[in-house]
């Protein structure tokens, strides 16, 4: 096995690009998650079946396909619809609407998890319920999900090399981008693959402080 | 859909299917050993296990297929037909969230079970054989069951590397037609139906040996999620709702 | 004491009509499945009365402060308040007729998220519009009347349970309620915090004119404050009178039975 650590400096432009555009996915892909994920969990408390009945399918279904054919779908679809977008944008909202129909879940269990007297106080004061949810009810639980929320976006990062296949140039984009140019796969592989572990630990170790401040 | 477009796309269910079981069985076994090893007694084999699991739980799933496939060929001199490698690639992975439920079941027995074992004067692994892992397991099945919808979606990543499962027949039939909102219904349709069956299998299985230690088997979804992520690293699936 | 607080009676004499009904319940029947809580029970409390309701735990005392605070509501009969109705009615009657209301519970329910004034203040700038100075303003005087002017920017989860269960009663009387429900306010209380807010309790029965509901386990505190007091059991109100009379001279088996044993 040799390892050709000119090859891993030649790289290390499209390098920092990749990541770049891996972090940005990442940073939207979170966004929409967090977002998206929000909506279906109040949807799932709307009072009428007609309301939950759909959204609860709708994102099983999504939450038990993979993405990487959502994916696919998103981006040769949509375009046959009429509807164009860059396929950054496509991997974005794709990966985003994915990881909300986890995010639900963990709104969900958030939201549960707030005692049912906060709900009593709020009607003995007469407030408004969407009031009730803005100031009471969601602060709350959003602060008890913040971990859970952390650690979807750590799972969501080693997604992201799948918006490769539709063409993005992320950190895996750009390493097979330079290995079809060089025919050198073993060092920008690697270096990638050693970023993903890199990353990842990081943001977990950066999750756990978070946790203890939360808790605290 | 001409019925020769059918068949390619019946060949990439056969293709999902046999590198779901394989993928599945190679993770299971990595789920244990590793699982086990983190609760040695010898710090060394605490740390190897631990480390596995970090750096396997820390890189992607499609970083390691390409890895697999490109890399370790010239480096080891290997020549993996595509099956294995999508087989070693996903277990490996997949084995090392495995190992976290594995690890997080067996703390959660009962101290008191294996203090009794201790009295008994069992070794370690008649302990482990006897009396922890028939209690840890039934508890495993639910986090297990997500993890192995989470291995099913994962071997969509295959299809990246020219392998004919189920995505890629799906590829194909897109370019045969040159039309995508049909078949790429049909396919996440077949995987959601494959995700379907497999929940309700590990259900049957959770019920059964969970009747085997005289406990009831339990559908409370909502506590467990906000823990979920980190037990199984991929997230939650399925915890009940439609597909239940 | 501020007279803030107080509903003025020369300003408003509709709110202090002595011997005017402020709560009239007519035959209302609560059931939690098979189990009858209240059984088509009728019962009117007067404007400025304290009355505190007693008897074995589960006999529906708390259902009923739970049907006047709209938490629950019953299967049948009807509840009025300050001659409107509160059940059956719309939920916009409902929302009207509830800002007469103030409840303050076993549990405290402060809102963790929020410093203490914007516990008290965040209802009142919500719902009834006042602006945020002045509804701060009179906060700090609650919060002076409850003795914890200090505490105004501490969180909850820094207070002990009698600090948390007054800033409660601070945030319920900001709403200026003509009724006042207290729910066991002080069993989740340790032993030596008990006093504290009962004393509270017992200044704002003396020097305010607030219709006071209460269920209680506390007989002293009962017999301190109470102008009537009603004694359940299954569900039906079976003895009431005076706390004199209840106290010391019952009529009925069932109350000399329970009062003998909890005093």
């Amino acid at each position: 096995m040799k390892w050709d650590w000119q090859a891993v400096a030649d790289f290390m432009p499209q390098f920092w690009d990749g990541l770049l555009v891996t972090l940005q996915a990442l940073a939207l892909g979170s966004v929409i998650s967090f977002a998206l994920g929000l909506v279906w969990a109040l949807l799932m408390r709307a009072p009428s079946r007609w309301v939950t009945w759909p959204v609860g399918v709708v994102t099983e279904f999504v939450r038990n396909t993979p993405l990487l054919v959502q994916l696919f779908f998103l981006f040769y679809v949509l375009p046959e619809w009429g509807i164009t977008f860059s396929a950054l944008t496509t991997g974005v909202f794709a990966i985003g609407l994915h990881y909300s129909t986890y995010t639900m879940q963990v709104y969900r269990a958030g939201i549960e998890a707030v005692p049912v007297g906060q709900w009593e106080a709020a009607t003995a004061l007469n407030l408004p319920v969407a009031r009730t949810w803005r100031v009471v009810i969601l602060p709350q639980a959003i602060r008890r999900v913040v971990p859970a929320l952390g650690n979807y976006v750590i799972a969501m990062l080693k997604d992201t090399p799948l918006l490769m296949a539709i063409t993005v140039l992320d950190m895996l984009g750009q390493a097979r981008l330079f290995s079809q140019e060089n025919f050198q796969f073993t060092e920008p592989l690697t270096v990638i693959g050693v970023a993903f572990i890199l990353i990842s630990y990081l943001a977990s170790l950066l999750l756990r402080a978070l946790e203890r401040r939360l808790v605290h | 859909m001409t019925p020769g477009l059918w068949e390619l796309v019946l060949k990439g269910i056969w293709t999902t299917i046999q590198l779901l079981v394989l993928s599945a069985l190679l993770a299971a076994a990595v789920s244990f050993v590793v699982g086990i090893a983190r609760t040695h007694r010898l710090w060394t084999v605490r740390f190897l296990a631990g480390f596995y699991t970090e750096v396997f739980r820390g890189t992607s799933a499609l970083v390691m297929i390409f890895w697999v496939f490109f890399v370790l060929p010239p480096a080891f001199g290997w020549q993996l037909v595509p099956l294995w490698a999508g087989t070693l690639a996903l277990g490996l992975t997949y084995g090392a969230y495995g190992s976290e439920i594995v690890r997080g079941a067996l703390s959660a027995v009962d101290p008191a079970q294996k203090e009794g074992g201790v009295a008994l004067s069992f070794t370690p692994w008649q302990r482990m054989r006897l009396i922890l892992l028939p209690q840890a397991v039934p508890e495993m099945i639910p986090p297990f069951s997500n993890l192995l919808i989470e291995l099913l979606k994962g071997t969509a990543l295959v299809s990246i590397m020219g392998m004919g499962d189920l995505a890629f027949s799906g590829n194909l039939v897109r370019l045969a037609l040159q039309e995508s909102a049909e078949i790429y219904t049909y396919i996440l349709l077949i995987y959601f139906v494959i995700a379907f069956l497999l929940t309700r299998l590990m259900r049957g299985l959770e019920q059964k040996l969970k009747a085997g230690v005289g406990k009831t088997p339990t559908r409370g979804v909502s506590a467990h999620e906000l823990k979920r992520a980190e037990t199984t690293g991929v997230g939650a699936s399925s915890g009940g709702g439609v597909l239940g | 004491m501020s007279t803030d607080i107080q509903h003025n009676p020369e300003k408003n004499p509709a709110d202090n009509r002595s011997g005017g009904e402020l709560i009239r319940l007519e035959q209302v029947t609560k059931r939690f499945g098979d189990n009858t809580v209240l059984d088509h029970l009728d019962f009117s409390v007067e404007a400025g009365k304290h009355v505190t309701l007693i008897g074995p735990s589960g006999s529906g005392k708390t259902t009923i402060l739970r049907l006047l605070m709209t938490l629950t509501k019953p299967d049948e009969g009807r509840i009025t308040v300050d001659g409107e109705q509160l059940f059956p009615a719309t939920e916009k009657q409902i929302r009207e007729v509830r800002k007469k209301i103030g409840m303050v519970f076993q549990q405290f329910n402060l809102f963790p998220n929020m410093p203490v004034l914007r516990n008290i203040t965040e209802a009142p700038v919500t719902v009834l519009g006042l602006p945020k100075d002045e509804a701060e303003a009179r906060a700090r005087e609650l919060l002076d009347l409850v003795g914890l002017a200090d505490k105004c920017d501490a969180y909850p989860s820094q207070l002990s349970g009698g600090q948390q269960q007054r800033v409660a009663i601070a945030r319920a009387l900001a709403m200026r309620p003509k009724v006042l429900l207290l729910d066991e306010v002080t069993s989740a209380l340790d032993p030596e915090l008990v006093a504290g807010v009962l004393d509270l309790l017992r200044d704002i029965a003396r020097t305010t004119d607030i219709t006071m509901l209460c269920v209680t386990h506390e007989m002293n505190f009962a017999r301190d404050i109470s102008d009537q007091v009603l004694m359940f059991d299954s569900g039906r109100v079976i003895e009431t009178g005076s706390p004199e009379k209840i106290f010391n001279d019952p009529e009925n088996d069932r109350t000399r039975e329970f009062l003998s044993a909890v005093l």
